[in-house]
């Protein structure tokens, strides 16, 4: 209040122009130094392997947010834009992953004030009796507040086939809730492409409400690879050169396969291999040292009934271990 | 008698305070999160001092990281009952503990006519003093006007 009144008393007028410019200057540097944003998204490229168009989305965001806020800072004020997205992709992309970055990027340029992010599907939200609904859903929303709420498969909240939905009541209050609060929540809408479509469809107010559409492409052999060793890194584990050729080759058959889920299959792929990395350490005995203890062999890799399809009949045991790739599908 | 000017009744923290801002009743709520307590919103018609039970309007608030899901339902209320006392409390589960540990109210009707006091003379020309509020000689939900 009071700077603003000492630039316009009539002494200083004269020099007030220059004085703003020199004062009011940005520095664009030490704003992202400032954010530790930049740390976050060097976080995201180090960590998340592929996924062009979502980064380049998130730096985006990214870099209007700071930009809003630096015309924030030079009084040039402007609507809080809107940041409700969807993420559209097949399983195990990276939709929940990604949600995670997103709040802890979207707090650290100051949009959300807490930066936790609440993650639910259909059952958090609608209830099973009338009246039911709206404080169900009201809750979950409140405990999203200064963070994002993540709402996971947001297309079973739609339900046409039964008109007397619970689903549509809570989708009604999240549509007030996002054009009324948005400087207090962000609502990020997850799921498979074209049951988001149709979703988006029959509720144009949801689509016309969400900025952001973006789109998770499937991984390339490579690039599940590559997340592959970043899997085992992080568990201390490692491939040797044979097994990595293996899992090369596991991962072109596995593709090909029904039920593939990306890097939820790779990281399930995984499991079992150190499943089997343990029996074979049990089995030979003796002592072992670090080396064998975190290395992952061909062998381990190969048993799996992937390889074995064409020439041997799954039998019983098999199938079950490799079950847990359908389970996790839904 | 029992009331300070403006007969404004004095329960809770801040009472005798000017009425609380928004901005600095998040502030308190933020304090009261920040200390892991579940906060409420309850509302009454009946300002006795001994009336400590008030409706509770919604659910209990647990696990909550902001307060501007309380601010929200404290409108909310504030919309349903405009000429109710609301007050938010904060209540501690931690053990040794186990109760309210701030409260304070949010929002007053807009007259407060204040407490009667009743005289009762019984044995020996003995007086007996208690107090009665005025608004409380209507029925339940037609108080304040």
């Amino acid at each position: 209040m009071s700077e603003k009144e000492a630039r316009n008393t009539p002494e200083t007028g004269a020099t007030t122009g220059s004085e703003i410019v020199g004062e009011d200057k940005v520095d664009l540097e030490q704003e992202l130094q400032e954010s530790n944003v930049r740390e976050v998204l060097d976080k995201l490229d180090r960590e998340l392997i592929g996924l062009k168009p979502v980064k380049t989305r998130i730096r985006e965001i990214a870099a209007l947010l700071l930009v809003e806020r630096m015309r924030k800072k030079v009084g040039l004020s402007a609507e809080t834009p809107t940041l409700h997205m969807s993420f559209t992709g097949n399983p195990g992309t990276g939709k929940t992953t990604v949600a995670m970055r997103m709040a802890e990027i979207l707090h650290r340029l100051e949009y959300v004030r807490e930066g936790h992010m609440v993650a639910v599907t259909r059952d958090d939200l609608v209830g099973q009796y009338i009246g039911h609904t709206a404080p169900k859903t009201k809750e979950v929303i409140k405990k999203a507040m200064g963070g994002v709420l993540f709402i996971d498969e947001a297309y079973y909240l739609y339900k046409p086939e039964n008109e007397r939905d619970y689903g549509q009541e809570s989708i009604e209050i999240l549509l007030q809730v996002m054009e009324n609060n948005r400087d207090d929540l962000v609502v990020i809408l997850a799921g498979y492409k074209d049951k988001m479509d149709r979703f988006f469809h029959s509720n144009p107010g949801m689509r016309s409400r969400i900025a952001h559409h973006i789109d998770f492409p499937d991984y390339t052999s490579d690039e599940l690879l590559a997340i592959s060793r970043l899997m085992l890194d992080d568990q201390n584990y490692r491939f040797t050169p044979e097994a990595e050729k293996a899992f090369e080759e596991y991962i072109r058959l596995r593709k090909r396969m029904e039920h593939f889920a990306n890097a939820r299959s790779v990281r399930n792929a995984l499991d079992r291999a150190r499943l089997r990395q343990a029996n074979r350490l049990f089995k030979s005995g003796g002592s072992l040292t670090r080396e064998q203890l975190m290395h992952l062999e061909a062998e381990d890799i190969l048993a799996s009934r992937v390889f074995r399809e064409g020439k041997l009949d799954a039998d019983d045991e098999v199938s079950i271990v490799e079950d847990d790739d359908r389970g996790n599908n839904g | 008698m029992m009331t300070n000017i403006g007969n404004r009744i004095t329960q809770g923290q801040f009472s005798f305070l000017p009425d609380l801002t928004d901005e600095q009743i998040t502030a308190q709520i933020k304090y009261a999160l920040k200390n892991d307590w579940a906060v409420n919103v309850e509302y009454t018609d009946d300002p006795h001092p001994r009336n400590t039970y008030w409706e509770m309007f919604g659910m209990p608030m647990f696990d909550l990281k902001d307060p501007a899901g309380i601010l929200m339902e404290i409108n909310e209320c504030r919309k349903t009952f405009p000429n109710h006392y609301i007050r938010v409390t904060a209540f501690d589960s931690t053990q040794g503990w186990e109760t309210p540990r701030m409260s304070f109210i949010v929002n007053r009707p807009k007259e407060e006519p204040g407490f009667r006091l009743i005289r009762e003379e019984r044995e020996g020309r003995n007086m007996r003093y208690t107090i009665q509020p005025y608004a409380t000689d209507k029925p339940e939900g037609e108080r304040y006007g």
